[in-house]
């Protein structure tokens, strides 16, 4: 506040004396301020947004260890990861062929089928249909399971293949594939 | 001093130290307004007296819910609707009261659509009114997460998954809005403590709302301004008088939903408790948001390298968004819809529209059901991107009275007046 008065004061005799120079020096102190001030408020943003981020507790639990032996083939079962239904085929030859078949046709999200099965005789998957997030059906015997034999989403009508692929409906995407590792023929862990 | 005069004293005793009687003196006694208010006036102020009762009950609410995905569903159906005194008649008037305000609200912004509130000196007011609506379906939104039903279970993972068509960093935001990898018990904690936050910002933005309106006051039926002292009577007592009124009918159709038919406006799956394993046969917002979601659905075609998701997400918002633009986007100088011929019936037909978009909202966006949809999410845009420079361009309005007064006291045949002013 006295800095002010002061230049004001002084402002107009002393404008030959260098009272020009003053006002520059004045100007990147507060643009220096400024900006220093303003930089550090951002940093100071950062915990508060981060803290909403998936805490220590939640991602301790982010990794599941299934037993594959109890599945017969042609079973699906749904798993609890991550508080999401991860989706788990023990697929038949059919199954199999059918969805290398399709590997040709016009797909939505073109993927193949062996990159989204690291062994082919199972499947593993997220069950969430990548439209708006809902369980598509087909898990249970009994449940649809869309025109291509895999699953249906009941809420906006999307069809998925023997391989988890969009085929038909307002999904963008293939159900996505979780990183997964066999520890043996018959567990695999996820996550 | 006498015994009578010393609470005069004090008054001015403290009104020198903090004005608030001159404040009130100012703002509501001697407050001109224009006089010929109609009832469609009277919404804005029912809409503030709904927030508190919102907040009211809210926070009682509050004291007997556990915002915990184990304990939340109980607390409210055991707990406060059978256990705690009264807990019951706090549940149904806060549950009811967001339909409530809602449609308060929505009758307000169409009555600004229909006189033009919206046009200068008034933007800066029509813009705070857009953000209001903002954050009530942000607050709405989210306490409706807070039963923990499968409505709101599912509701909560259809709404946050709309960010994840945001290009690149979708997901990320997605898992930080979530708090984890699905919406769980830290998304339900950090609903919670929004949604008692968001009405406190809400009266915050209240605030600058009446600011900005006794800046110029209110507009009126006429859409003209006021020129001559008659123009204007004080607001009190004839629009307190008048607001009580209205407050009071408003009142009785609020008891009526809630002693009657408290979940008339509900969804009978939200009786249901969330289960992350199974997504209900349909998902349906309550009916305020209705026409966002028909808008949402209607887009089911890519364009070019857009995902369809992207497009339906960016139409829903921009239906919004595009509102304020208004104040540009309508070209006309005349305010009021009753010197606008044509506008005048564009106007209803954008009130239909707005209906079906409704009603297609409550339906599943398949068959001839999705072009009903697609052809009013059109139309939407239409409306105000194509129809409203237009017709302010060519319309020829009816000539304006010379001020309200002359309008208003010297009518010269009654009977024609009541043939235009039935529908407003």
């Amino acid at each position: 506040m006295s800095d002010t008065v002061e230049s004001s004061a002084s402002g107009a005799p002393g404008a030959a004396d260098g009272g020009e120079e003053g006002e520059t020096r004045r100007d990147f102190l507060l643009l220096a301020t400024t900006a220093f001030g303003a930089v550090g408020a951002a940093f100071a943003i950062w915990p508060f947004v981060d803290s909403m981020n998936p805490s220590a507790d939640v991602l301790a639990l982010s990794s599941i260890e299934v037993d594959l032996s109890p599945i017969a083939k042609g079973q699906r079962i749904t798993v609890k990861w991550r508080g999401a239904p991860v989706f788990i085929e023990h697929r038949t030859q059919a199954q199999i062929d059918a969805a290398r078949k399709d590997d040709k046709a016009d797909l939505i999200d073109p993927q193949l089928d062996k990159d989204r099965a690291k062994r082919p005789e199972w499947l593993i998957m997220v069950g969430i249909c990548t439209h708006l997030g809902c369980i598509p059906l087909g898990q249970k015997s009994g449940q649809p399971k869309g025109e291509w034999g895999g699953w249906f989403c009941p809420c906006h009508g999307s069809h998925y293949d023997t391989s988890g692929r969009i085929r038909k409906g307002p999904a963008p995407k293939n159900l996505p594939i979780p990183e997964y590792e066999f520890l043996s023929d018959t567990v695999v862990r996820i996550g | 001093m006498t015994v009578s005069e010393w609470p005069k004293q004090a008054v001015s005793w403290f009104d020198e130290r903090l004005p608030v009687f001159t404040f009130m003196q100012h703002e509501l006694n001697e407050y001109p307004t224009p006089r010929n208010l109609s009832y469609w006036w009277n919404f804005g102020s029912l809409a503030g007296i709904v927030l508190v009762v919102m907040i009211a009950t809210g926070i009682v609410l509050a004291m007997h819910y556990t915002p915990h995905v184990d304990m939340a569903y109980d607390s409210i159906e055991q707990r406060i609707m059978r256990d705690v005194n009264y807990g019951w008649l706090m549940r149904y008037v806060h549950l009811n009261g967001a339909s409530m305000f809602f449609l308060l609200v929505y009758i307000h912004l169409f009555r600004g659509l229909y006189y033009g509130s919206y046009k200068a000196p008034r933007e800066v007011l029509w813009w705070l009114g857009i953000i209001l609506l903002l954050l009530m379906m942000m607050t709405a939104f989210m306490g409706y997460v807070l039963p923990w039903g499968q409505m709101s279970f599912w509701a909560a993972t259809v709404i946050t998954n709309l960010f994840s068509a945001i290009p690149l960093i979708g997901d990320q935001i997605v898992t930080w809005l979530w708090g984890g990898f699905a919406v769980g018990n830290p998304t339900l904690n950090r609903f919670y403590s929004l949604h008692y936050l968001m009405p406190f910002v809400i009266v915050g933005v209240v605030m600058l709302h009446l600011v900005a309106l006794h800046m110029h006051g209110s507009n009126n039926p006429l859409g003209i301004d006021r020129k001559e002292e008659r123009d204007s009577i004080p607001f009190h007592p004839y629009y307190t008088i008048k607001d009580a009124l209205g407050l009071g009918v408003f009142f009785i159709v609020f008891a009526v939903f809630v002693f009657f038919a408290p979940n008339f406006l509900g969804e009978a799956e939200n009786y249901v408790r969330a289960n992350p394993f199974q997504t209900p046969a349909e998902i349906v917002p309550d009916w305020y948001f209705l026409p966002y979601y028909a808008i949402l659905r209607s887009i089911t075609f890519d364009i070019w390298f857009i995902p369809a998701k992207l497009i339906g997400v960016t139409a829903m918002f921009g239906s919004l968004m595009l509102l304020f633009a208004l104040p540009w986007l309508d070209t006309s100088k005349v305010r009021s819809a009753r010197f606008r011929p044509i506008y005048k019936q564009v106007y209803w037909v954008f009130v239909v529209d707005c209906l079906v978009l409704g009603w297609v909202g409550a339906n599943r966006p398949e068959g001839h059901i999705l072009i009903i949809g697609q052809v009013a999410t059109a139309y939407y845009f239409l409306h105000f991107l194509v129809l409203m420079p237009l017709i302010g361009w060519f319309e020829k309005p009816r000539p304006l009275p010379d001020s309200i007064s002359k309008a208003v006291l010297e009518r010269p045949a009654p009977p024609a007046e009541a043939g235009t002013g039935g529908a407003e």
